[in-house]
């Protein structure tokens, strides 16, 4: 998503002018037309996202929208105070991008992975945030943050490809109905629903959720969840404070309360080992046979 | 802009001020005040322009802050005695956009610096000619955030931020230069591109004249302002108590009958 990231951010800086991208010195090979476009209004903060983060919040309380970007861990943990006290305390529309949450990074590692920002900013003081899944969300998640004047934190990925029309960006979309089995996830790692066989495939209803935190649950797919009694949750993320954790509430408020209910979501390093961003999700049942066995296990 | 020699007059009433409000709290952090408060009195009536901007980076001595944005008629008398009540927007450190000529709270340290050199970073953009001043206490400098500032601010020439550090010489659990050493302080800063001038900090004169000196300065400016914690206050200053304890009757009593004089 990221070359769809520096479409969007030049596409719509001549509609809002007073943008500011900050960086905390990434972006070759993806930002230098940003750079061109921005001219002044482009800055390489360095290797200082402490500074970085709090620069951008006094750029915001002086009427600018500033993009704060970096690799999703460097941009959310490692300033994690300056984004609660200077930007989220103070309600200032930050937009903070994190390229490569979960195991986007693949084979750099775990210090480059980011299994915990949707729970570490979706629990900060007005922040939202927003999960892309597919390649046209990018956009279109931009024009959303730059007309909501409050903090935003933006997770880049690898988008989804899949065969299905999807909705307009939003909180809630249902990507495809089916009657077996409810599946709810947020991000690409959705789209591994489409390697599985196609008679199990066309057996699930599946919903995305995009936005962080989720404040409500559409009635569709509460009747949904009552009628099939099963559901599964999928998040490329901790299964502390994600996904699961979010929705679960609504379920259970809604009294839609499933007779399965399977929570597939990062397990970390089982192995200890590494690899791609595929292997990862693998060893943490996100895919592939684990992720057969999770839907038939949930279907029978 | 006040005459710098009715300065010394309204310092007087700002400790006071602040005095009667940290003993009716049993409040600490007095000493914190007392080393700031001819810093904050310069900046407000001697230096600061109307849109200039002050960014507190040392929180805990908010009183001072209060005290002089009284003293200027900012803050109300009565909204200064809620100063530690429940309900009041003066908490023990700067609160959240509440209170105009307070653009942030702050309290953690390390912030306050980042803070201003967004401050006047958005001063450059926009092409106006404000000056953003900072007051940072020196165990601050310890924060690794202070160092990425002080690259950032040199990297983008803000010669719009005046950057003052209380030098007093004493953090939480000492002396600075026996926990984190500080000095040689001047010539870190000049190696990082600052523009550096050392001053008594309780002196007017002393501020007068670097304010005149800054008015050619072409590089960011760093002012060390060498400093008493708790100041002025028999037996408690330049002691670490003097950070955290309140007054007691007679410990007041003495300090405002001094400033009466």
């Amino acid at each position: 998503m990221r070359k769809e990231f520096a479409k969007g951010i030049i596409d719509n800086f001549s509609v809002y002018p007073k943008q500011v991208f900050i960086t905390g010195d990434l972006g070759f090979m993806a930002l230098e037309e940003v750079r061109n476009v921005f001219a002044e209004q482009f800055i390489n903060a360095g290797v200082a996202e402490q500074n970085m983060v709090t620069v951008a919040a006094s750029l915001a309380y002086e009427g600018f929208i500033p993009w704060v970007y970096s690799i999703s861990p460097f941009v959310t943990l490692r300033p994690y105070e300056q984004l609660r006290n200077d930007v989220c305390l103070h309600n200032l529309p930050v937009k903070v991008v994190g390229n490569g949450g979960g195991y986007g990074y693949g084979i750099m590692g775990s210090t480059h992975h980011n299994n915990e920002d949707i729970g570490a900013m979706r629990i900060l003081p007005n922040m939202k945030v927003l999960v892309p899944f597919v390649s046209s969300d990018v956009n279109e998640a931009i024009i959303w943050m730059l007309n909501n004047p409050f903090p935003n934190y933006l997770r880049l990925n690898l988008a989804a490809n899949i065969n299905e029309q999807i909705p307009p960006f939003a909180a809630w979309r249902k990507i495809k109905s089916g009657t077996g089995a409810v599946v709810i996830g947020a991000g690409p790692v959705l789209g591994n629903l489409l390697e599985l066989p196609d008679e199990i495939y066309q057996k699930l209803e599946i919903w995305v959720v995009s936005i962080f935190p989720v404040e409500e649950i559409p009635a569709e797919l509460i009747n949904a969840v009552l009628q099939c009694k099963r559901v599964l949750t999928i998040e490329e993320h901790s299964g502390n404070g994600g996904l699961n954790e979010a929705v679960a509430p609504f379920l259970l408020k809604n009294q839609a309360s499933p007779s399965k209910y399977i929570n597939l979501f990062s397990k970390g390093y089982p192995s200890g080992k590494y690899g791609d961003q595929s292997w990862h999700q693998e060893e943490s049942g996100l895919k592939g046979d684990a992720l057969l066995n999770s839907i038939q296990d949930l279907l029978n | 802009m006040s005459n710098v020699l009715e300065l010394p007059s309204i310092v007087k009433s700002v400790k006071k001020r602040f005095l009667k409000m940290y003993f009716n709290a049993k409040a600490g952090h007095i000493g914190s005040s007392l080393s700031c408060a001819e810093i904050l009195t310069f900046l407000k009536f001697s230096w600061m322009n109307e849109n200039d901007e002050l960014v507190l980076s040392k929180g805990h001595a908010a009183a001072v802050l209060y005290s002089v944005w009284a003293e200027a008629g900012i803050i109300s008398e009565d909204e200064i005695n809620t100063f530690y009540k429940n309900g009041t927007y003066l908490s023990a450190h700067p609160p959240v956009n509440k209170i105009k000529g307070i653009p942030f709270a702050t309290g953690s340290l390390g912030h306050g610096l980042s803070l201003a050199a967004g401050l006047a970073l958005a001063s450059k953009l926009k092409k106006d000619d404000r000056k953003i001043f900072c007051v940072t206490s020196d165990g601050e400098i310890n924060e690794g955030s202070t160092w990425e500032a002080v690259l950032f601010i040199k990297a983008q020439q803000l010669n719009n931020l005046i950057w003052i550090i209380d030098r007093n010489k004493l953090q939480g659990f000492g002396y600075t230069e026996s926990i984190m050493p500080l000095e040689p302080l001047n010539e870190k800063l000049l190696a990082f591109g600052f523009d550096v001038m050392r001053i008594n900090g309780h002196d007017f004169i002393d501020f007068q004249q670097v304010k005149n000196a800054c008015e050619n300065c072409k590089k960011p400016t760093v002012i060390i302002a060498d400093t008493t914690k708790g100041n002025g206050w028999e037996g408690m200053q330049d002691k670490l108590e003097c950070h955290y304890l309140p007054m007691n009757l007679s410990q007041y009593e003495a300090m405002m009958l001094n400033l009466e004089v």
